[in-house]
């Protein structure tokens, strides 16, 4: 594609996507923006659980010792070609990176 | 520049910890809370939501800052990168009040998210001292220092913790907060006499009041141990030592903190109410309203 | 008690109670030390969970606790702000054993840790419609589209946006293997995750690194062009146009 062509073609394609944009419905009102909830845990000066176990259990991830596996949605999300299980097999669909 | 509506001070009435969650409360109906108080790391980031919001909130409402995580009772210097932060925030938000904890939370760079306690000796006062010089340096104010919560006693402590605040009062110039559900909790645990530390206490340096709930436990010999929680109302205890602490030092600007379990508006409001209550008949004819 | 003592005995329960830390009657109070290593362990157990939703309901409550704990005494907080606490995860993931089998885990924290950074991002207003409109094509092609400071580009060989998606709207899971190239931007106040055309990902990381939209469009494989500078309009990714020679 020659340079003016190119140029042209781009052109067209911005005034393609302002026509899109300003279809789009209105960006909500200044005041309305601000109402929501933070994103994250937030900073506070509150204490903790008093002297339950939180920061006491042993954590021997070195020694062998974990048993836990995940056990959240990454078992149970169906797969696209239809077969159920883990995500996990994406490892063998994917290159790795 | 904010254009704020009312008097850039902390007027001697309720507030309360502002929690995103209440804006529409707060614009709609704050009565009976005259004032707002942020936790200043959470007011860091570079825009956004959090400082919309607070810009539409400081315009309206005088703002307390309240720092958590300057560390001022740490071993090492103070983070300059973190000093750097505040002293933005409190440049262009000018609040009514900063205030931070007789604590300390950094250690070799690392911010283990608690107020951790410290012995009260001359080295550790020395120290704090040139903290808070050096806070109040950088950020061109006075600001005022918190009573903590403590758990634990340290072998080498060897000054009084009132001994200790006033006299990092008397060299710095600061003012104090004094948390009086802090006293209540700390003179439990220490096994000491709530009422006796809010007589000897030097009311005339107090700029702030803190009320929270707190939680019960037990220590190592099955005794009382409270933990302050900030989750739950305040308890009648410490409403009665906020009563005697406001018949000792007059009215002052009184919050109410609640950061765990923050419940619904009318719940944090009441609470802001019951300290109304007590600080009405003792606000002085003639004070700002 | 000095407080690199009292600072290794928080974050290690096998090491013994700081010596002088003691109870109102001088004696040893292991239960009243522990209320200290709580407040740390559990504040920044909560910190993680709120901060990875997505991680979290991948892999579980009970273990992305477990997990956090590791975590949290490998790679404690090296700032004040609990808000951005979580930089390391993807790398913690990455070296993580128990989740090796998880590989797109590392890109989700990755995608949570980017939504976050836009919540906080500065503000900027996006650039007028009719200087972009005004712009004859040559100029248009010789300038950099500078982008919004909430903006982030998150090029993953994972589906990770749908992965996200699945977890977070009850989307439905991945239809194709594919890696995904997600725009991370902010309309208003909450980020949007948005998933570019095949081949945009380039095309806006060169945007990104300040080429001209010419030399951006030079280095990109074949994208659809109309369909990128479509999402990054209606994001407001785009906040004005520099025509001078980049600095």
């Amino acid at each position: 594609m020659s340079h003016s062509i190119k140029t042209l073609a781009v052109a067209s394609s911005l005034a393609a996507a302002l026509t899109a944009h300003f279809a789009a419905p209105a960006a909500a009102q200044e005041k309305e923006k601000c109402f929501g909830v933070a994103l994250a845990k937030q900073n506070d000066c509150a204490a903790g659980p008093g002297t339950t176990c939180a920061g006491t259990s042993k954590v021997d991830y070195q020694g062998n010792a974990w048993k836990l596996v995940p056990a959240g949605t990454c078992t149970t999300m169906e797969l696209p070609d239809g077969r159920m299980g883990s995500l996990e097999a994406l490892d063998r669909d994917l290159p790795q990176g | 520049m904010l254009d704020r509506a009312a008097e850039n001070i902390l007027p001697p009435k309720p507030g309360v910890g502002y929690k995103p969650q209440h804006f529409s409360n707060i614009l709609a109906d704050p009565d009976p809370v005259s004032w707002l108080e942020i936790h200043a790391e959470n007011y860091m980031g570079d825009g956004g939501r959090p400082l919309a919001q607070l810009r539409h909130l400081a315009e309206r409402f005088p703002v307390s800052v309240h720092g958590v995580g300057l560390s001022i009772g740490g071993e090492g210097p103070l983070d300059r990168d973190h000093l750097d932060r505040l002293r933005n925030l409190v440049s262009w938000l000018d609040p009514a009040s900063f205030s931070e904890h007789l604590a300390w939370s950094t250690h070799d760079a690392e911010f283990l998210n608690d107020l951790l306690p410290l012995p009260y000796t001359e080295r550790t006062l020395a120290r704090v001292v040139s903290h808070i010089d050096q806070v109040q340096e950088t950020l061109g104010r006075r600001m005022l220092l918190e009573n903590p919560s403590v758990y634990v006693e340290f072998a080498q402590s060897s000054l009084d913790e009132i001994a200790f605040l006033t006299e990092i009062a008397r060299r710095t110039g600061c003012g104090l907060l004094l948390d009086v559900n802090n006293v209540y909790v700390s003179c439990v645990n220490r096994r000491q006499d709530p009422q006796d530390y809010i007589r000897r206490f030097p009311h005339a340096l107090v700029g702030e009041i803190h009320l929270g709930g707190h939680d019960e436990d037990r220590d190592d010999t099955g005794q009382p141990l409270l933990i302050d929680a900030h989750g739950s109302e305040v308890v009648d205890p410490v409403w009665q030592l906020y009563a005697r602490t406001i018949d000792f030092g007059g009215a002052k600007p009184t919050l109410i903190e609640w950061d765990n379990d923050v419940p619904d508006w009318p719940i944090l409001a009441a609470e802001a109410a019951r300290a109304a209550g007590i600080l009405a008949p003792v606000i002085p004819a003639g004070a700002p309203a | 008690m000095n407080q690199s003592d009292f600072r290794a005995a928080l974050l290690d329960p096998d090491l013994p109670v700081p010596t002088g830390v003691t109870d109102p009657e001088g004696r040893p109070a292991p239960r009243r030390f522990n209320v200290y290593r709580n407040n740390v362990t559990a504040s920044l157990t909560e910190a993680l969970r709120q901060a990875f939703p997505v991680v979290r309901a991948l892999v579980g409550e009970e273990f992305f606790t477990a997990m956090a704990q590791v975590h949290l005494r490998a790679y404690p907080p090296r700032s004040p702000l609990l808000m951005f606490y979580g930089e390391d995860m993807p790398q913690f993931l990455r070296d993580f054993a128990p989740v090796s089998h998880l590989g797109y885990l590392p890109d989700v924290a990755r995608l949570e840790l980017c939504l976050r950074r836009a919540y906080h991002a500065a503000d900027a207003a996006p650039v007028a419609v009719d200087v972009l409109q005004a712009l004859p094509p040559d100029r248009l092609m010789a300038a950099r589209l500078v982008l919004a400071p909430a903006v982030r580009l998150l090029r993953s060989d994972w589906p990770v946006h749908a992965i996200w998606a699945a977890n977070t709207r009850a989307a439905p899971p991945p239809r194709e293997m594919r890696g995904e190239d997600v725009l991370v931007a902010r309309p208003a106040y909450d980020p949007l995750p948005i998933v570019l055309p095949e081949g945009a990902g380039a095309f806006v990381d060169a945007l990104a690194k300040g080429e001209t939209l010419a030399e951006a469009i030079d280095i990109s494989p074949e994208f659809d062009l109309t369909a990128t500078l479509g999402i990054l309009l209606s994001a407001n990714a785009i906040t004005r146009i520099q025509e001078e020679a980049a600095p």
